[in-house]
């Protein structure tokens, strides 16, 4: 059976540093290479690269992380943040990522994923969306708008109807980033996965607000996702990737373990 | 000398890293007439069947690739290039593959996510030296929305479930063929590639 996907977000700052590194007393702290590593040999189902920077000299960086932990790494890679041109993509790829996920640049420029797309394959783009929640309405069926530049700027757009787009445009998986849930640690926005999981059929990865393993498991089950992307539940050693995977093997979820 | 096919489709560099990792010449090659020097053929491959089909037939590969095969040359497909060596493929239209196994390729019916993006199991329904220190039921990395079914049983190595059962590995003698990516299935991945690489 296919299992469910466990997928550790590393940002990346000015190329050096990641935030929010697990031991931060430990030698290996900051080093994204032995880190990414680590991750590998816990069993952790692909690696994420979130270049928080999004500058050209920390683009340089982030390729030549990539560049390095492709040779000793043999899980897929994927690079986000700051991605705007169609050759910001090529060059990405090219440094030996398997994925780019795309963020921004879908709201202002769609042709972007039509464009990569058709050039490298639909299963190497993804779209990426921060969604927030829009005051409920009674009677009405929830909604969420899309924010671009890290969550700053309304757009009016709402993600449900965003999303289809992008899965027409070439879009071969999505990530959906709650900001409402995002850093809360209360849980990820399980409506928002459930919903978008039912209006399109490229695989969801859930994004925004793991703070327990029972988190996990719900936007894994409840919330329909096919993967789940975490960052600090794993950085500050709260459980490691092994202790996440036993518990959703023992409560029923397929994993790889 | 391991050489990975460079026809223009897909990210070759992991492969080449793969092979390189585990301390084998492994060279990306994009002159057809450089497989006379390979040792062993590798078809990789990330897009869609008909714009590879076209790649390999104006690039001149078919032939040589043929012609390696006949010499013995120990042969790998992956991914879309395991779907290349079957005879055809319903990918946005109908189009001819390389013919060198019987089967079609078909879009996953509805009903499962598509792409199939993720780690799924294997189920060995043969023995082969592929396959060699692979226990059943262990995890690969898949991406793709067709899939094959052998005709012939005996060509058929493995299966993976997904909505339906499918030929996840296929071959004869040499001639193999794998639909996930070896190159990104850590240490069950590197085992098949060093296999295939140990061949003669």
């Amino acid at each position: 059976m296919l299992a469910k996907r466990i997928i550790p977000c590393l940002d990346v700052k000015n190329g050096r540093n990641v935030r929010g590194v697990r031991f931060s007393a430990d030698r290996d702290a900051g080093d994204p290479v032995e880190l990414a590593s680590r991750y590998d040999r816990e069993g952790a189902d692909e690696l994420v690269f979130y270049d928080i920077t999004a500058s050209s000299d920390g683009r340089t960086i982030v390729m030549d992380l990539v560049r390095q932990v492709s040779e000793q790494v043999f899980i897929p890679l994927t690079v986000g943040g700051g991605i705007r041109t169609f050759e910001d993509v090529r060059t990405i790829l090219k440094s030996g990522a398997d994925k780019v996920s795309i963020n921004s640049a879908h709201v202002h420029t769609p042709e972007i994923i039509n464009q990569s797309a058709e050039s490298f394959g639909s299963q190497c783009i993804v779209g990426a969306i921060d969604a927030l929640r829009r005051p409920e309405v009674e009677g009405k069926q929830p909604a969420w708008e899309i924010y671009i530049n890290g969550g700053r700027t309304a757009t009016g757009i709402d993600a449900l109807e965003w999303v289809e787009e992008l899965v027409d445009r070439g879009a071969g998986e999505l990530v959906l980033n709650s900001i409402d849930a995002d850093g809360t640690r209360q849980g990820y926005d399980l409506e928002l996965n459930r919903e978008v999981a039912q209006r399109v059929q490229v695989p969801i990865v859930a994004s925004g607000g793991a703070g327990t393993m029972e988190h996990i498991r719900e936007v894994l089950t409840t919330g329909e996702a096919s993967a789940a992307l975490a960052a600090s539940i794993f950085h500050f050693q709260q459980h490691s990737i092994p202790e996440v995977k036993d518990y959703l093997a023992q409560t029923g979820v397929v994993v790889r373990l | 000398m391991i050489a990975i096919i460079d026809y223009g489709m897909g990210n070759l560099r992991s492969v080449e890293k793969a092979f390189q990792f585990l301390g084998f010449t492994a060279r990306i090659i994009d002159n057809p007439a450089e497989t006379i020097n390979a040792s062993h053929l590798v078809l990789p491959g990330d897009a869609a069947f008909g714009d590879a089909m076209r790649n390999l037939n104006n690039g001149g590969w078919v032939e040589c690739i043929e012609q390696g095969i006949k010499s013995s040359k120990p042969f790998l497909g992956i991914c879309v290039g395991l779907q290349l060596m079957f005879e055809e493929s319903e990918e946005m239209g109908t189009h001819k593959g390389l013919g060198l196994l019987p089967g079609k390729c078909t879009r996953f019916p509805a009903g499962e996510r598509i792409p199939q993006i993720g780690w799924n199991q294997i189920d060995i329904q043969k023995k082969t030296p592929l396959l060699e220190g692979i226990p059943t039921g262990s995890f690969f990395y898949f991406v793709h929305s067709y899939y094959v079914m052998t005709e012939n049983t005996d060509e058929r190595i493995a299966t993976t479930n997904y909505g339906l059962n499918y030929t996840s590995v296929a071959g004869r003698d040499k001639l193999h063929g794998v639909q996930f990516h070896p190159e990104k299935s850590q240490d069950c991945g590197l085992r098949i590639l060093k296999n295939f690489a140990q061949m003669s």
